[in-house]
């Protein structure tokens, strides 16, 4: 049965027909249909179950306030659950279908919760569930998660294959809003000169104004639309987008906006959702008001729906909702409902109106036009299950005693008007209780305020509590002149409110007895009852904020938009508190739900997350490469060769740098140029050890360490000339020691004369290690790399097979070993070179773990390893490296707190297992007893753990209690299957502890 | 001295803006108080001293202002080390710090209307590419998404964008996608 008009829909094309499906029939609409008008065109009322008690539900709403018609749109890789059919306009061939219900939408096992609803009140779950306690995970919460939620998540392995956005902003004023407020606020603005992006969230300007009428200078609403549009967009100042919600407010005039670009056309090539990230001096909210529904029983029966919406379905989409509607109001506006169904020829068997005068103006013209009129009158129940069939009347003022009974098919109600005042309340702005339109409106007075101390955000037209247009286009043109810095601007001229005062309605009837109040819903989504909020109430819940948590009330996927109001009265009455004494919960960004792909921008796939790269990424790729991340680099965990396993490609890098010649690419060190006349004495505060004392032309190992004197960085520092020192760090410490020395540069020594530059992406860094490095070196060309020319931790420049490069003798594998910085442009061709020249070597490159398993070998330390942030150099034995002629050093002071220097502290030492096995890394030493907590003591732990190629056993280090003196000692390590590994305490040097092997 | 061994190839992309790698260039890093060295890095290197935010340029080299305390040459690859080495020479006897940085990082030239450069930079920087906040001769330091980046005007019209070398590819798909044809916004208007 079609609800479809044969004339009106003003945003529809009726000459073209859109074919789009509901749980697999073929329905029909046109373009400009939302889903939820075309939905209801097709007769289809009952649009899902809810989340509670599965009761059947249909529209609401026609906007952004809707609780219940959720769908899950699209198929596939473009599925999505919970789309709004009122925000979601129809495309060629969408796919809907219903939500929460099982097995079908029409019959529904979960509605079993309907009948049970007296048992299932506010706080059940709390109160029932807590015990006992394993039946809570066991059975209570798979039953609970399998009957509640709304849709279902899209299939796991569907990838999202459409693009997303980003587009940072800076205006002089921003605009929310494209109802009449925000086009008078944007002319007044754009005309004083000022930048204005003016933004709707609906394909559409003009707000409600053409569904409820009046005259804007003379014009019918829309004609005014019209004109002011092109009148804005001739502006060179003025930007206008529509399908754009302001989504959120933030502090300095920060705003975020969600447009949805090609939402209403999957498969496009344009970005699907773009995420606006707004600096703006100022911000006009011109966000409208919502209707807010009466509280009777059977009030979430479909059929029953906003005043408002019942119009907007008439007018703008020629959609009538019944065919027979009882209005129900408290206020006149909902008048305007009456007089636009007759207008479309449609029944109209009663207006029943809860105040005991009735209405103004607007009554006298629906009396007029022959309509019957109840006042101090209330709907008692409304008749029906999936569909609206009657409504039962009663005295407003009465426990609900049925006077009459009124078959009908819809029912319009209103329960007044409240000012959308999310955005306002965003980053601070406060509201006051406006007693005589019963709603909160913001406060000018309490905004929220800027770096400069005054208002930046500015509440316009009914945003503002302003209902009539009149009134609303005077605010708001008010409110766009302000924004401009001019104080006032001449509206448009709208006619002024002429309506009867509105009466408080929380209840109807207001004394209804509590089989009507279970049946009175609030909060349609999450199924919250005037019942619940009065029972929470009873049982000590004063803060709405608690209220809210314990009944669910505003908590589901419309925050509460159509049940925020009536919600905190119920609260209210039944505290016997004023309603601005409960206040509101606080209103949080979004406005309404945004994607999180929009979110994540082009931070997807390949753009995730910036990858660097070395200059010889390529080739690692090229050649078996298993990655390992450092940092945001990606260095080569060990290159794989044939089929052999990681652990196997180790051992063969291992082996074949240890015999002959291996590659590493350290291009990711690290590389600090520090210059200046101070250098040398900054160099020394910086390095635990004396730096100033380096030679031109030498190396030396340095520890830096934190003012709390903890470790945090080391690498080699060679000495370029007398005033220029260059500084290796770890990979992972490349910027984060930069920084440290800008920040004592600029905070602390800022007269010492001394410039740092981070120059770790200049060079290329090719570490050339083993017996035969010398030899390929030297097959190259071009520098005297002797032993005598080139001693151990040396420098030298020149040209390497005419690449300008410069070569540290410096080892970090125990072997003869040169590291080869060229401009990174050039490594490649060094790279290469090495290869062709080394290729009679069996030359091998080799990755991290190699790297790691040759330097543990040797008993060098690594940063992150043996160091987590707690460990000082004095607990790894570097005793050495830490200069005592230094007068200070940073971390110095910190060293001599009395936990730092105390002999108790666990130092490293070499651990070796009995039985030549690995030790899992992490395992702790344990000791006789037990803890405190009951938990076995323990007097040690591994920071390093490897299997050792050249000693074909594993080896480890770690830190021991008093290890450095307990030589010899066997001490027994745990086990990840619970037993334990017996292991003898050694030096930390496993191999060629003369260094024998270096120095050739 | 383009080395086709050691540097990627060319790429181009065309969409709302032609997004093109720059090919090597010399950047030379120059750290010293103005007042100590502004002098002799204007003779040596033929250029004005920039001010804050500036680039000033004879279409040949350009000197970029990068900090308080810190200037961009950018001149030729080829007489980079030549030129890094002169400049050390002439403000040896000041507080200064001159290095050869011309590998460290990696250049896009962006084509275009300029209303389109603006709002493709709009989609990945959060500094504000209004033509009076980011007019023709600005250089702006700033964050490409997720990186570290800088944005300047060349003085034929068209857009520099600079980032260091191992974040190359990344820059580069960044600027592919906010020109990608169909993402046009259109807020910004030559």
């Amino acid at each position: 049965m079609s609800h479809r008009l044969s004339s009106g829909g003003r945003l529809i094309d009726r000459a073209t027909s859109v074919r789009f499906t509901f749980n697999g029939t073929y329905l029909r609409g046109h373009p400009g249909d939302t889903l939820a008008s075309a939905l209801l065109a097709s007769g289809r009322s009952l649009l899902g179950r809810s989340f509670k008690y599965h009761r059947p539900r249909g529209l609401v709403a026609s906007g952004a306030e809707e609780p219940n018609a959720l769908l899950g749109l699209g198929t596939g890789d473009r599925f999505e659950p919970n789309q709004r059919a009122t925000t979601s306009e129809l495309f060629e061939n969408a796919s809907t279908t219903s939500q929460n219900h099982w097995p079908t939408l029409d019959f529904d096992i979960g509605a079993a919760n309907t009948a049970l609803s007296r048992f299932l009140p506010a706080g059940f779950y709390y109160k029932m569930f807590i015990h006992p306690r394993p039946l809570w995970k066991h059975v209570y919460e798979p039953f609970i998660r399998r009957s509640a939620g709304l849709g279902k998540a899209p299939a796991p392995e569907s990838r999202d294959p459409d693009r997303y956005e980003h587009f940072y902003l800076h205006t002089d004023v921003l605009i929310v809003g494209g109802g009449i407020a925000g086009l008078a606020a944007a002319k007044a603005a754009g005309e004083a000169g000022a930048e204005v992006l003016l933004i709707e969230q609906t394909p559409h300007w003009g707000g409600r104004a053409p569904v409820d009428g009046g005259e804007i200078d003379g014009l019918d609403p829309e004609a005014w639309i019209q004109r002011t549009v092109s009148e804005l967009e001739a502006m060179p100042n003025v930007r206008l987008r529509t399908r754009t919600m302001g989504s959120g407010v933030y502090d300095h005039g920060y705003a975020l906006a969600y447009e949805r670009i090609a939402d209403h056309e999957p498969g496009s090539e344009a970005p699907r959702h773009r995420l606006w990230r707004i600096r703006a001096s100022r911000i006009v909210t011109a966000t409208g008001a919502l209707e807010r529904p009466l509280a009777f029983a059977g009030n979430d029966v479909p059929g029953v729906m906003l005043a408002s919406a019942v119009r907007d379905y008439v007018v703008n989409y020629g959609v009538a909702p019944g065919k027979r509607t009882v209005i129900v109001t408290n206020n006149d506006d909902a008048y305007r409902t009456a007089l636009t169904l007759r207008d479309a020829g449609l029944d109209v068997p009663a207006i029943v109106d809860a105040r005991p005068e009735g209405g103004g103006a607007l009554m006298a013209e629906a009396r007029a036009r022959g309509i019957r009129i109840l006042t101090n009158r209330g709907i008692a129940k409304v008749k029906g299950g999936k569909k609206v069939k009657a409504v039962a009347i009663c005295n407003q003022q009465g426990e609900g005693g049925v006077l009459d009974v009124i078959p009908c098919d819809c029912v319009a109600m209103s329960g007044g008007w409240s000012p959308v005042v999310h955005l306002w309340s965003h980053a601070g702005g406060k509201l006051t209780w406006d007693e005589k339109e019963i709603f909160f409106r913001p406060d000018p007075s309490r905004a929220p305020t800027g770096a400069d101390g005054q208002a930046f955000v500015i509440a316009a037209g009914s945003a503002n509590g302003h209902l009539g247009q009149g009134e609303i286009l005077t605010d708001a043109a008010n409110a766009g002149a302000e924004a401009a810095g001019q104080g006032t601007s001449s509206a448009p001229q709208g006619a002024a409110r002429d309506e009867a005062p509105i009466a408080p309605v929380w209840m109807m009837p207001a004394n209804a007895n509590p089989a009507l109040r279970r049946k009175a819903w609030l909060d349609f989504q999450n199924d919250v009852k005037v019942s619940d909020v009065m029972l929470a109430a009873q049982e000590g819940y004063e803060s709405v904020e608690h209220t809210k948590r314990y009944t669910t009330l505003g908590m589901a996927t419309d925050q509460g938009k159509l049940s925020n109001i009536n919600g905190l009265a119920t609260l209210a009455q039944a505290l016997g508190e004023a309603i601005p004494a409960v206040g509101t919960t606080t209103f949080r960004p979004p406005y309404t739900p945004i994607s999180l792909s929009a979110i994540a921008g082009e931070a997807r796939g390949d753009l995730f997350q910036p990858i660097r790269k070395t200059p010889l990424h390529e080739w690692h790729e090229a050649n078996g490469a298993a990655w390992e991340p450092v940092g945001h680099w990606r260095r080569p965990y060990c290159y794989l060769r044939g089929g052999e396993t990681k652990k196997d490609a180790v051992i063969r890098e291992i082996n074949q740098t240890r015999t002959s010649l291996g590659l590493l690419d350290a291009s990711t060190l690290g590389k600090i140029i520090v210059k200046g006349p101070d250098a040398a004495r900054f160099m020394d505060m910086l390095y635990t050890n004396m730096m100033s004392s380096l030679k031109v032309g030498a190396c030396r190992y340095g520890l830096m360490c934190s003012e709390n004197g903890f470790l945090m960085d080391d690498g080699v520092v060679a000495r370029l000339d007398e005033d220029t020192f260059l500084c290796h760090t770890t990979t992972g410490g490349a910027e984060r020691i930069h920084a440290h020395m800008e920040d004592f540069l600029q905070t602390e020594w800022w007269d010492w004369k001394v410039w740092v530059v981070n120059a770790t992406e200049q060079y290329a860094q090719i570490g050339v290690v083993g017996p035969n490095s010398r030899k390929v070196l030297e097959k190259l060309g071009g520098m005297d790399l002797s032993k005598d020319a080139l001693p151990f931790m040396r420098w030298t420049e020149g040209e390497l097979a005419g690449i300008p490069a410069r070569v540290f003798r410096i080892s970090f594998s125990g072997e003869l070993s040169f590291e080869v910085a060229v401009p990174a442009n050039k490594g490649r061709a060094l790279w290469d070179k090495l290869f062709e020249a080394g290729e009679e070597f069996g030359v091998t490159p080799y990755g991290t773990e190699a790297l790691h398993v040759m330097r543990a070998e040797k008993g060098f330390i690594m940063i992150g390893d043996e160091t987590d942030g707690t460990v000082i150099p004095q607990d790894l034995g570097l005793h050495w490296a830490i200069s005592k002629k230094k007068e200070d050093y940073i971390g110095k002071r910190a060293q001599a707190r009395s936990h730092m220097d105390n002999p108790d502290r666990w130092q490293l030492v070499g651990l070796e297992t009995l039985d030549g096995s690995v030790l899992p890394e992490g395992s702790y030493a344990i000791a006789d007893g037990k803890n405190a907590n009951g938990q076995r003591n323990t007097q040690g732990r591994v920071t390093s753990t490897y299997y050792s190629p050249t000693l074909e056993r594993g080896i480890a280090v770690g830190l021991v209690h008093n290890g450095p003196t307990r030589m010899g000692e066997e001490i027994e390590f745990n086990k990840v299957d619970g037993g334990t590994i017996r292991t003898r305490i050694t030096s930390t040097v496993f191999f060629d502890a003369e260094g024998e092997k270096q120095n050739v | 001295m383009f080395d086709a061994a050691t540097t990627k190839e060319t790429t181009r992309f065309e969409g709302l803006v032609t997004v093109e790698d720059t090919g090597l260039a010399g950047m030379i890093t120059i750290r010293g108080a103005r007042s100590e060295i502004g002098g002799a890095m204007s003779d040596t290197v033929g250029l004005p001293v920039p001010e804050t935010l500036r680039v000033t340029t004879d279409g040949r080299r350009s000197l970029a202002w990068m900090s308080p305390d810190e200037l961009m040459l950018f001149c030729g690859h080829e007489e980079a080390a030549d030129l890094a080495a002169r400049l050390a020479e002439a403000t040896a006897r000041a507080h200064a710090l001159i290095l050869d940085m011309s590998d460290a990082r990696t250049l896009f030239t962006l084509t275009g209307a300029e209303a389109s450069l603006r709002e493709v930079l709009a989609k990945l920087t959060p500094a504000d590419m209004r033509t009076q906040a980011f007019p023709r001769g600005m250089i702006r330091r700033t964050r490409l998404a997720q990186v570290s980046g800088a944005i300047w005007w060349a003085d034929d019209g068209s857009l520099r964008v600079m980032c260091f070398r191992s974040v190359a590819d990344y820059v580069r798909g960044l600027l592919c996608h906010a020109a990608h044809p169909a993402s046009w916004v259109g807020h910004f208007r030559d």
